[in-house]
């Protein structure tokens, strides 16, 4: 690299847009994508069902960010941030999807006309229009928690997100085609330090453990299906919850084994309450923090 | 802390007068210096303090801005930043990289960071109480660190280079994307274009400081030049960014804090008013309005968090022995 093509490129700021970070770009994450619906499936049900998905990855991403800055080794900033983004892109996608079959909730009340679809979902929603399980939203008191919760999660979506590549809507399977590699990641980096703590001193152990123990309550109501998920998994477009739940227990419950923590009892199944828009006060604490300066410029372009 | 150099306790003798021949050729030849060569422990010491400062800087930078990931205004923003934290952490890891190469040791730095015993840019002892100060950091304090950085792509001192080399390019997708973020604001409400001229009116005076005290007040420049491990003046690097940046306000519509700023056709460059060196040092110093904020997070961030890095070890001993 010469000195001096480094501070032309600088002083022509503009030439060329090219060189954008990752994920970063102005595009409509859609553009390019045909998002006509299939025949027989329901617009408003496929744009619930991409809100539930949509907006599990972002509450995890923010989750996640928090650790940004207060992360124990410099590499695992950089690991929470990869994590992050990726959760952030799947949630762009997918909130994306469902303002593309025209599923916005109340959002267009408050948002202006310039405000794109996965803005307008993400901070003009307000928490009752939230799809998103508990799972996601608790906070995590240490970094045990951060990292069960992040193994637990990513779990389940990657079981999904794998069945979800062939699904009838050719937009969701694109969406889950990108994410299983994303996911899979997710789980192993997770897996990799619940191992570390699990087995590591004593404090750790001990730490994880009660980790679990927090983390396995808030499996209850992952597995039971919503009406929007029942008609759309037999219409081929959705994954049914439950169609997973044996592959998930199986694989978290290896995972402690290995990290020699004891397997608490697997939750009896509870109504889907965060799917239908109920959730506990640390969701509505998180999407005042996300949404804050958005909601106080309504106006504004960013 | 273990340097792998030859002995260095018979000062003076043949053999290490042969081996400073041989560095002074090298730079003289301006070819680079690696780990494994013969240096003079005073180009050591000076390179490990300056590629640790640098490293401090990167991860105590992730701070300012790092405090509005969580509301970033729009989904990309937050990408597009959440990003940007992220190189910087990876800089961090580069530059603490180059200077454990030089013998230093990576927890040893940090702890010498928390304890105030080694500094980091005064830049990031500011608040960031707007999102235009995402957008003017980008660009002014990215900006700077890019003018301060470039010419050190060509450190006589390899890793140092080569950690530069990514750094740079990194570096300037921070300051593109924090000018398209004012571009955008100004383009926005009154309210914004008023937001990004606050933040230009409180970032332009700390950002000329980020290129150090003035020539004459500073002793070591010359000494580092000599060894090929700075390459131009504090002032000449300032003048450069001034130069360079006035356009750039021109463009974006905002106006420079400073009456004095003027254009001089004969000598080429912006003219620009006196710098608070009084107020340069006090931030240094360590009674900036952040200072004992940023250092308590980095200080969290390690004890908080050192059970887990117990962990890690104790996890990693036992599976090693395991498996032999
Ligand atoms: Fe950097
Ligand atoms: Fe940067």
């Amino acid at each position: 690299m010469h000195e001096e093509t480094v501070y032309d490129a600088l002083t022509n700021a503009h030439g060329e847009a090219g060189h954008w970070a990752f994920g970063t770009g102005f595009d409509d994450p859609l553009a390019g994508v045909d998002t006509t619906v299939p025949d027989g499936i329901d617009p408003a049900d496929l744009g619930a069902y991409c809100l539930m998905l949509g907006d599990d990855a972002l509450v995890l991403a923010q989750r996640l960010t928090q650790w940004i800055t207060r992360a124990p080794e410099l590499e695992e900033e950089v690991a929470i941030g990869n994590i992050a983004l990726d959760l952030l892109g799947q949630a762009r996608l997918l909130l994306a999807r469902a303002g593309s079959v025209g599923v916005l909730g109340r959002s267009r009340e408050q948002a202006t006309a310039t405000i794109p679809d996965e803005d307008a979902l993400a901070y003009f929603r307000d928490v009752d229009e939230f799809r998103s399980t508990a799972l996601v939203a608790a906070p995590d008191a240490d970094f045990a928690q951060a990292v069960v919760r992040l193994v637990a999660a990513s779990t389940v979506r990657l079981a999904v997100f794998t069945r979800l590549r062939s699904s009838r809507d050719p937009v969701l399977a694109a969406i889950a085609a990108k994410g299983v590699h994303e996911l899979a990641y997710h789980r192993d980096h997770a897996a990799r330090w619940v191992l570390r703590l699990g087995d590591g001193t004593e404090e750790s152990h001990r730490r994880a453990r009660s980790a679990v123990e927090a983390v396995w309550p808030l499996l209850a109501d992952l597995f039971t299906a919503t009406d929007v998920e029942e008609r759309l998994a037999a219409a081929g477009v959705a994954v049914d919850p439950a169609a997973v739940r044996d592959e998930v227990r199986d694989v978290l419950t290896q995972v402690l084994e290995r990290a020699t923590l004891p397997v608490p009892a697997w939750p009896a199944g509870a109504p889907p309450r965060g799917r239908l828009g109920e959730h506990g006060p640390e969701l509505a604490e998180l999407l005042g923090i996300l949404q804050g300066l958005a909601r106080q410029h309504p106006a504004a372009t960013w | 802390m273990s340097a792998p150099t030859l002995d260095r306790s018979a000062t003076g003798s043949p053999d290490e007068a042969t081996l400073q021949e041989q560095f002074d050729a090298t730079i003289a030849a301006d070819r680079r210096i690696e780990p494994r060569d013969w240096m003079p422990e005073g180009y050591r010491k000076t390179l490990v303090r300056q590629v640790a400062q640098h490293a401090h800087s990167e991860i105590i930078g992730m701070q300012p801005e790092g405090d509005w990931l969580l509301a970033a205004p729009s989904l990309r923003r937050k990408a597009v930043l959440l990003a940007k934290v992220q190189d910087e952490a990876g800089h961090g890891l580069y530059l603490y990289s180059a200077a454990e190469t030089l013998g230093a040791d990576r927890a040893d730095l940090t702890d010498k960071l928390i304890e105030g015993r080694q500094k980091y840019s005064s830049i990031f002892n500011y608040p960031t109480p707007a999102y235009a100060d995402v957008g003017v950091i980008g660009w002014l304090v990215d900006g700077a660190a890019i003018c301060n950085q470039v010419p050190l792509c060509r450190s006589s001192y390899g890793p140092y280079a080569r950690a530069m080399i990514r750094v740079c390019k990194e570096e300037s997708f921070h300051q593109r994307q924090g000018y398209e973020l004012l571009m955008t604001m100004m383009r926005g409400t009154d309210e914004q274009r008023a937001m990004v001229q606050d933040a230009v009116d409180r970032w332009w005076w700390p950002s000329l400081m980020m290129f150090g005290p003035p020539d004459d007040e500073s002793p070591n420049t010359a000494q580092s030049m000599a060894w090929g491990i700075k390459r131009h003046t504090n002032d000449e690097l300032r003048q450069r960014f001034v130069d360079m940046t006035v356009p750039q306000a021109q463009a974006l519509g905002v106006t420079l804090p400073d009456p004095d700023l003027a254009w001089d056709a004969d000598s080429g460059h912006w003219r620009f008013g006196a710098i608070d060196w009084e107020e340069f040092r006090r931030v240094l110093a360590g009674d900036g309005p952040k200072n004992a904020e940023r250092i308590a997070r980095r200080r969290a961030a390690r004890d908080d968090n050192a059970w887990v890095v117990e962990a890690a070890t104790a996890y990693a001993r036992k599976h090693e022995r395991g498996a032999a």
